[in-house]
């Protein structure tokens, strides 16, 4: 496995000029962000540091209960990773938002999100003090105050992770493939609600055990 | 690896093809499953029936073991970090945990048209909206659908992650066997894999039979199998003290 995917057709550039842009907020580490993106507005996320974990989901903004889901996202594109093309499919099959641009080249969305009982198990049942994704999503679903709840906590992207699957079926944790300004850029294709965790995790060699801030830029639909 | 043929049977039952199924699993049994004529497929989903919030995961399950496929020796985690169910075991080798399961709009465009009024019985069912019939008998509902387990199936992954559904991966008489470390609540039909090339509505049947089993010891295969699954399995046992 090569650690930089230096090219290939999914490699897209955007057009869009960040000093165009209506939105920007640099999320902090560790921090959740939650936005409402509206339909044909673009949003980008860009790894200022590199191989920083986004952990993300997205639900229809007028139907929470109907969410991304990584199962029918990879089934329907019959391919487990996430890039330019890439329709982000909801759980009754609504295609949520589509990937428009993408400098990084690659996507996980099996490896879900890290959380207090999660880091027990993998780490040491002494770890659950630390700071986890999946306490971020709920707090931001909390102040959203939308009657969202851990119940609407469900399998998320996990924006510039590299998780390859082997032939033999194993799950494997790659060096990452993103560097410092690499973005991904999304339209959405319906009104939806973006819930991410810039995530904290300090136990995995995934973002060099130093987590960093990332930026989210929108921009208007085109008329 | 397992006592299950030390204990009589429980019960048994056929599920039909393309039917849904659920039952709560009690700690200290084990569910067997068997595809009966071969190419079965069985889609899973699994709660914690007294706090059905906590429900399987499939990330947490994968990353905790580093395995894109399910069998014998390997455990389905919840999100609270407790092993809901362990594989005890498995003839097939391989059970598709990625695929996820297929909707009304792909059975209609791989099978055809079909309803109840013109096939009776016989009328098309798919695996989104016969996980929310049975989930919904317990008051759960599209909050709670969550990724789903596939049974049987395989699914092959390329260096480049194209997806492939691996035919033959299961043959008549072949079983899985989940031992119960929780009260879980399990949700099944028998719904063919999206990913089927197979251009003909076939789900196959699939036999289930309940024992009693031994609860698993310290040097239990499950357990010892990764030292995460020996937390895990600590973590389910301190739950029940």
């Amino acid at each position: 496995m090569s650690a930089t995917i230096t090219s290939g057709k999914n490699l897209v550039e955007s057009k869009l000029r960040p000093e165009d842009a209506i939105y920007r907020h640099v999320i902090p580490a560790g921090d959740p962000w939650i936005h409402e993106i509206k339909r044909g507005q673009y949003l980008r996320i860009v790894d200022l540091h590199g191989n920083q974990a986004v952990d993300t989901l997205f639900y229809n903004a007028h139907d929470y209960s109907d969410r991304y889901s990584a199962q029918d996202t990879i089934q329907q594109q019959r391919n487990l990773y996430l890039t330019t093309d890439t329709k982000l499919i909801s759980t009754t099959g609504t295609v949520l938002l589509t990937i428009v641009a993408d400098t990084c080249g690659r996507h996980d969305t099996l490896g879900g999100a890290c959380a207090n009982e999660s880091n027990m198990v993998r780490y040491a049942i002494e770890k659950r003090h630390m700071h986890a994704c999946r306490s971020s999503f709920l707090k931001a679903v909390i102040e959203w105050d939308q009657g969202m709840s851990k119940r609407d906590i469900t399998s998320n992207i996990n924006f510039f992770m590299n998780v390859p699957v082997t032939p033999e079926g194993k799950l494997t944790f790659e060096d990452g493939i993103s560097e410092p300004g690499k973005y991904v850029e999304m339209r959405a294709e319906t009104d939806v609600l973006a819930l991410i965790s810039n995530c904290p995790q300090l136990n995995n060699p995934c973002n060099a055990y130093n987590p960093t801030p990332v930026e989210v830029l929108i921009w208007a639909a085109v008329p | 690896m397992c006592p299950m043929s030390e204990t009589p049977n429980l019960w048994e039952e056929l599920i039909q093809p393309g039917a849904t199924w659920s039952h709560v699993l009690k700690r200290g049994t084990a569910l067997r499953i068997t595809d009966v004529e071969g190419g079965a497929n069985v889609g899973g989903l699994f709660y914690n029936f007294e706090c059905p919030t906590e429900r399987y995961n499939m990330p947490d399950t994968l990353k905790a073991q580093h395995i894109a496929r399910l069998t014998a020796g390997y455990v389905l985690y919840s999100d609270m970090g407790r092993i809901l169910l362990s594989i005890t075991g498995d003839t097939v080798g391989w059970h598709d945990p990625i695929g996820g399961t297929s909707n009304r709009k792909l059975v209609e465009s791989k099978y055809g048209p079909s309803s109840y009024q013109k096939d009776r019985n016989e009328y098309h069912k798919n695996g989104h909206d016969s996980f929310l019939v049975e989930l919904g008998k317990w008051g759960l509902g599209p909050r709670d659908l969550i990724a789903n387990v596939n049974f049987f199936s395989r699914v092959d992954v390329a260096d480049d992650g194209a997806m492939s559904f691996h035919a033959g991966n299961s043959k008549a008489g072949d079983y899985v066997d989940l031992r119960a470390e929780m009260n879980v609540l399990v949700i099944l039909n028998s719904c063919q894999h999206p990913l089927d090339p197979n251009p003909k509505y076939e789900p196959k049947p699939v036999r289930l039979s309940i024992r009693q089993v031994a609860s698993p010891q310290l040097d239990d295969p499950c357990r010892i199998s990764r030292p995460e699954n020996g937390r895990g399995f600590t973590l389910t046992e301190r739950y029940f003290l």
